[in-house]
Formats: C-alpha cells, structure tokens, sequence
C-alpha cells in the first residue's frame, strides 16, 4: 500500500524506521469500568544509523489501541485543517463479501488492521508537515502520558464545531472555484468508489460460488470412479484437481481483500479531502461575513457623520419620533464606529491573509496528494491485475492438470 | 465348421436369432449369404448365441461339449471389432442429421430434419441417401428396434417431452441441442453391429414415404411382435447371475453420478450466469470512475474494457457448456435408463425359463431329456445373456470414448475462457505502467 516518496527530504522516516509489528487481543475495564474486550497494536520504532556507524540500534516498542490511533487523528485533522490527513482503516470491516467475518476480533480482519495501522503511521511520517509534529512523535516513543499531553494542547477547543454540524448551509458568496471543484470530485470519489467496494464484493461472493460448487466434482468423480475401471483413475485424480480448484479461491478472494483496503484508503481519503474543502468555504464565510459587517458599519457611520438617512431604517424612525440626538451623543457614536470599523479593517486584513495562506498550504498539500494518490491507485490497478493474471494462470493449470487426467481415462 | 459358421451368418442378417429351428432351411435358400463388412462384426457379435445354436442342432443326446473354442474365436472377433470401431476407416454406414426445418401446417407446427446416409454395403440399392424425418418418425424407428431386436440395447433418443412454456419448441438452441442428439441417435445405430442390419433401419433411412410403409408394416409385424412377449410378473427370478446383477447394480450408480454431475453443471452454469450479472455491473463502475479522473482516466478505461472482455469469455464458456456438455451428459442417463430395460427383460426370459423348468421337473422325474420347448427357451435365455454382455461391452467403450472426450472438452473450454481472461488481464498491464515516466 505505501510507497515512501522520492522527494521527502527531511521526513521522520529518514530517521526512523516504524513498524506496527504485533496485535494482541486485551480484555480491562473502560471509563464506566465496565469490561471490554479490544485489540492492542505494537508499534516498534528504530532509530535508522548514519550508514558510518553500522550497528543496529535498539528497537523501542509500545503498545497502542485503535482508539488511541483515532484520537491522534483527530488532533491532526483539527491542528492541520490544510492538510489531507491520512485516514485510519476502518473500524468495522465494511463492503465484505459473505464468507468474510464481520467481526471486530476475527483474526484476518485485525491482521488487515494491523497493515492499515502501520499504513497510517507511515503515510504521517513521510508527510513533510505532519512528521514534524510533537504530538505524533511521542505517540510513537512515549507510552505513559500521550494521553494527557494530547488533551494539554486543548485541540479540541481550536475544533470547529461547525465543520462537522453544518456542511452545506454557508453560503458563499465568492467561493474558490479550485475549491468547489475538488469538493465535487471528493464526493463523486467518494459515491465511485464505495460503488465499486459494493459490486466487487457481490463479485467476490459469486466467484466463490462457481468456484466452490466446481468442488462437488471432486466428490461425485471419487464415487463415479470406484465403479469404473479404465476410467476409474482418470476420474479419481482429476476430481482431486476438482478439490484444488474448489479451493484455490480461498486464497485468491483472501488476497484480493488487500486490493479492496488499499481502495478503502481512499474511499476515506475522500473524506479527508472533502474536510479540507470545507475548511476553506467556512474560513471563505468568515472572511465574507467579516466584510459584510464592516461595509454596514462603514455605512452607519457615514449616515451618522451627514446625517441623511439613506435608507429606510429603524433608526431613521427613532430619531424622527424622539428628535435629533444631541451632537455629543453622535459624536460618541462616531467615535466607538470609527473604532469598530478599525479593528473590522485589521481583521479582514489578518482574515484575508489567513485565507491566502491556508489556499496556498492547502493547494500544495493536494497537490502532493494527487500525485500520491495516482501513483498508489496505478500500483493497486497493477497488482489488481497481476491477481487476475494469476488467478488466470493457476485455473490454467489446474484445468490443463484435469485434461490430462481425463485424457488417460 | 463351415457350415456351422454360414448358418450362423444367416441367422443374424434374417434380424432375428432366436429363431432356431429356421436354420437347415434358411442354410439351403438363403446359400449366397453376402459378405458384406460387417461380416466379422455380426460373425463376432454372435458367436456367443451361435454356440447354443450349434448344441441344440448337433448334440442332441446333450454330451457335453468343449466350450473353449468358440468362446475363445469369440473375444478374438471382438477385438477385432474394437479396432474397427477405433479407426473407424471400415465403417461402410454413414449417417448424418443436419437441416432442420419448420414446418406449419394448418394442425400443427413440427420440424423436420434432413437424414443423409452413405454406404457401400450391399443391403441397400444406392450408394446415397438424402430423405425427411421428424421426431415422430424417429420415435416410431426406436419403437420398432425395441420390439425386433429385445436382446439388443437401443440408444436413448432425446426426452420428447419438454416443458411448455419454459422451453421453445422452435428456439434456434432447442432445435440444435435436439438434431444433435438425433444425430448420434442414428450414428449409434448405423455403428451397432446388429442394429444397423436392422429392415426398420433400413427403411427409416430409404423410404421416400415412412408413413406409408408404417401403416403396412403394423399387420405384418404383429406376428413379430408375439415373440417378444414374456411373462410379466408371476414368475419371481430365483437368482440373477452375478455378472448382471453387477451390471444392474452398475447401471444403478452411474445413472445416480451422471444425475449428480448435471445437477452440479446446471449449478455451476447457475452461478456463472449470476457472476456474469455482478461482473457486468462491475466492468463499467471503472469506467465512471475513470471520467472523474485525469491522469489514471486511461488505465482505469483499461481495466473496464477488461473485464468486458473477461464477461464475453464467460458467456461463451457457460453457452458452450450449456449446449455441449449437459445434453451428453442427459443422453447417457438416458442410455443407461434403455440398458436397465434390456437387463429387465433379460430377466423375465429367465424367469419364463425357470418356470418351465420347474414345470418339468414337477411332472417327470426320470425322464432323461427335457422337452425342445424348454430347451429352446433355455437357448433364448442363453443367447440373450450373450447379446447382453456383449452390447454392454461395446457400450462401455463407447462410454469411455464419449466421456473422455467430453470432459477434455469441457477442461479445454475452461483453458480457452482463462486464457482470454489471461489476455485480456496482461493486455492492460502496459497500460499502467507506461504513464508515470510520461508524466
């Protein structure tokens, strides 16, 4: 699934190498000490030597749970709102063909966790901005306290609540049409590529019907042979080539599982690119309400300063029914808005200019992660297909086997 | 010996071996017997039934008799007529079924199909024969084989009735599937060694006008028919020979195997038929997909376009299984049902023996030879086992031959549909490798 990229210069995995090397199954007690079963992570890291010294050095190990792999997520997303974050695998299996087990504690589903798992640990570390957090950095060296020291940095105040709650009610005057876009394609990413997890799933689910019903030959061709008598070794070991069939297939869906995650990686890519683009479009609303404010000010103060009342307003009426203000009073007035309209100004100064900055991290970030993602998403489609070539070539085999069986019958 | 072996002859071209007594006569009028191919075929093929022919005219007094002789000339000639089956080059009966038509009339719609024979052999008067048959008429033709030749195993013609409503009579596969099937209906007849000598055959090939010749041969093979009968029921068998009851047993277990294997080719067909649904859902998904996308737009076309090739690959492997592999596999259930029958009948002229036997005994204890009517029935009892043993034999072997070639048949249509994935699959591979040093 991953691949380090060539141009990482001074990513943490030159440094480091990581692995997520062990799972193991935990029983203990949760916040309302209830008893709970979960599956603990051993991640293993080790320093990489400069090529000089030529000794190994020692490897550190801790114990991680995937609840812990979500918190440190979380920290990501909200601390780096321009970066596409690498998303963790699923938490429950999804998209599985029948025979998979949709149980959390099935052993292949937690060893598919487990490559997921260090597959996220990687996809950070070899990030140029992610891999040089603090945070990330201890949650792979210091076992006791991450926790605190997570909750210490009070992410989950800077977390914008209105990112998760109200996606598409902002309506944005202006919005960046780069940004509109990619959010349109996330979404179509998104509802492809969950289609495809879908239809593969139910193909996964037939071929293992044809392949394994191919197994009832091997039986019935035993039992024919033994009342055979030229034909009866023919039949006896080309129903063994039957059996080999039947069961090849466990195999062949077992590794095609891997190709379904490594597109599951980007079914959850989708999201977080989408979180990305909405980051924006709030920051794009703020920026516009910020405006729109400050225009209204602006026009107060101006009614104020000549006194005409351009449009018709609350205001307009008060000051004709309780006559005009005192010159003082109006000075005043003036005087807060003038100061309002200042501080209004710095900020869609500093508004403006955070935006600007965020377009611009942001566009390179997903201009990173286009590159990445065509490149991992050819790599998938090749090893798809040599899966299939293989499987091609072994049905081959296993048929031209049989021939030959019947061929001496 | 000599004369001997040319009754013999005469006594199977006459299409009935049972009738003994004919024999001095037949010798003398019937003198220029012709030896025709199928001489050593029908010489073979009769040697068992002659033997008994040959006690009964010439040992009366019942002496003993050496057996080994003519047993031994027998599995000689049956070798011999293996080989021929082999080769095939001295086949001198060639029959083919092929151009179906549609008939409509104003009672019925039917179908006929076009008979071609060649042959060389002298019991017809042209070399070549082209006439129209329907199902019907080959019906009528196995009737007729069942009733003249009891002794002989008479192949399966396909199930004549089919489910309305679930199966089209006209459909261009029905109709295919069918004529096939008649076709080697009538390629096994014209391969027996008797049944091919058959008149009704003989006619069934030749005749310009069947119904006229069905509608005379019905009082004239009433006759015939009379020494067909047994005794149904009554009787029970006091003990069946071991090597048929192994046969009846047989027979029982095959036809049980071969109903399972087209249980499970109709499944296996069933599933490849749902898998090619899913799998054409799955082929386009790519190709939405690859709209979306600019740089991997073309691989995931590619692979698209793959998969839709891998689905036609698929349809013609469960069309080729549908149409080649379960109708042979229904013939032989069907072959073997005809093979139980024979056994069947086998079995009540036994029984029709014993009796008479048990008759006989209960009257006259003393009496040193038994009556002709019991020997003769002893004889048909005799020559039936023989005609028996020896159409399971070559039905064995004609088994063996067709199931081998059916199921390389089917292994090598598996081969061809997973090379045309294999093709397919590796066709696209440069296709996603290209693209990155382009970029």
């Amino acid at each position: 699934m991953f691949r380090s990229e060539d141009n990482m210069e001074d990513c943490l995995l030159k440094k480091i190498e990581i692995s997520v090397s062990e799972a193991e199954k935990r029983t203990g007690r949760n916040a309302v000490n209830m008893q709970e079963t979960y599956t603990a992570y051993l991640i293993e890291t080790r320093a990489v030597e400069s090529q000089t010294e030529g000794q190994c050095s020692p490897v550190d190990s801790l114990w991680r749970r995937y609840s812990e792999f979500e918190l440190l997520r979380n920290y990501l997303l909200v601390t780096f709102p321009h970066i596409v974050v690498p998303p963790l695998p699923e938490k429950r299996a999804e998209f599985v063909w029948h025979k998979l087990s949709a149980d959390n504690m099935d052993p292949d589903f937690v060893e598919r966790r487990r490559i997921g798992l260090e597959n996220f640990l990687l996809r950070v570390a070899s990030h140029p901005i992610l891999c040089q957090d603090k945070i990330f950095y201890s949650f792979l060296t210091q076992e006791g306290g991450w926790k605190e020291m997570v909750n210490e940095t009070g992410f989950q105040l800077k977390a914008d609540s209105r990112l998760k709650a109200l996606s598409a009610t902002f309506r944005v005057k202006n919005p960046d049409k780069r940004f509109t876009e990619l959010k349109h394609y996330s979404d179509e990413l998104q509802s492809v590529i969950s289609h495809l997890l879908r239809v593969r799933a139910r193909v996964a689910d037939r071929l293992y019907g044809v392949y394994k019903v191919h197994g009832n030959y091997g039986r019935v061709f035993s039992e024919w042979s033994a009342i055979e008598k030229e034909m009866g070794d023919g039949l006896q070991s080309a129903g063994h080539h039957m059996d080999v069939y039947s069961s090849s297939i466990d195999d062949i869906l077992e590794e095609e599982e891997h190709y379904a995650d490594q597109l599951k990686e980007y079914l959850f890519y989708a999201e977080a690119l989408r979180a990305v683009c909405r980051k924006h479009e709030l920051m794009q609303y703020d920026l516009e309400m910020a405006a729109q404010d400050l225009t209204s000010k602006k026009q107060q103060c101006e009614e104020l300063a000549t006194g005409t009342v351009r449009t018709f307003s609350l205001k307009g009426m008060t000051s004709k029914l309780f006559g005009q203000e005192t010159p003082e009073q109006r000075e005043a007035k003036i005087k807060v808005l003038e100061e309002q309209i200042h501080e209004g100004e710095e900020q869609l100064k500093s508004k403006n200019l955070e935006g600007r900055d965020f377009v611009k991290t942001a566009w390179a970030d997903i201009e990173r992660f286009k590159e990445q993602k065509n490149r991992d998403l050819k790599e998938a489609l090749i090893s798809y297909a040599v899966m299939q070539i293989s499987m091609c070539k072994k049905g081959i085999q296993v048929w031209t086997n049989a021939k030959e069986c019947f061929s001496k019958m | 010996m000599v004369v001997v072996v040319v009754a013999v002859i005469t006594i199977t071209s006459s299409g009935d071996v049972m009738v003994v007594d004919r024999l001095v006569e037949e010798t003398t009028s019937d003198g220029e017997t012709s030896l025709g191919r199928g001489f050593l075929q029908r010489l073979s093929y009769s040697l068992g039934s002659c033997f008994f022919a040959f006690q009964d005219l010439s040992l009366p007094n019942g002496t003993p008799v050496d057996t080994s002789s003519p047993a031994s000339s027998s599995s000689l000639l049956n070798r011999l007529q293996l080989d021929d089956d082999l080769d095939g080059e001295t086949r001198d009966l060639f029959v083919t079924v092929d151009d179906p038509k549609k008939h409509v009339c104003t009672m019925e719609t039917y179908i006929t199909y076009r008979v071609t024979t060649k042959t060389t052999r002298a019991e017809f008067d042209l070399p070549e024969y082209s006439v129209r048959r329907r199902y019907q008429d080959f019906d009528w033709l196995r009737n007729k084989l069942e009733e003249s030749q009891p002794t002989h195993l008479i192949p399966p013609l396909p199930e004549k009735f089919v489910m309305k409503g679930v199966v089209d009579r006209f459909s261009e596969e029905f109709v295919e599937t069918r004529r096939k099937a008649l076709d080697k209906f009538l390629k096994r007849i014209a391969d027996h060694p008797v049944l091919s000598f058959n008149e009704h055959f003989n006619v069934f090939l030749t005749a310009k006008d069947l119904n006229a010749y069905k509608k005379q041969g019905m009082a004239l093979l009433s006759k015939m028919g009379e020494s067909v009968k047994y005794v149904t029921g009554g009787y029970k068998l006091r003990s069946r020979p071991l090597e048929f009851a192994a046969m009846g047993e047989y027979l029982d277990i095959f036809a049980l195997k071969l109903g399972t294997i087209d249980r499970i080719a109709q499944r296996i067909i069933k599933e490849q038929l749902e898998y090619l649904v899913e799998l054409r859902e799955y082929g386009p998904v790519y190709s939405t997909w690859g709209g979306l996308e600019v740089e991997l737009g073309e691989p995931l076309e590619g692979v698209s376009a793959c998969i839709g090739n891998c689905c036609t690959a698929l349809e013609e492997l469960s069309e080729d299984m549908t149409e080649d592999f379960l109708p042979v596999l229904r013939e032989y259930i069907l072959y073997s049902e005809s093979m139980k029958n024979v056994l069947k009948k086998r079995d009540q002229v036994q029984a029709e023996y014993e009796a008479k036997l048990e008759a006989v005994a209960l009257k006259k204890e003393d009496r040193p030879k038994v009556p002709t009517d019991v020997e003769k029935c002893q004889d048909r009892v005799e020559c039936f086992n023989a005609d028996l043993k020896a159409d399971m034999e070559r039905w064995q072997n004609s088994k063996r031959q067709d199931f081998r070639q059916l199921l390389m048949g089917m292994a090598d249509k598996n081969i061809q549909y997973y090379e045309k994935c294999l093709t397919a699959w590796e066709s696209i591979i440069p296709l996603l490798q290209d693209k990155p040093e382009t970029k």
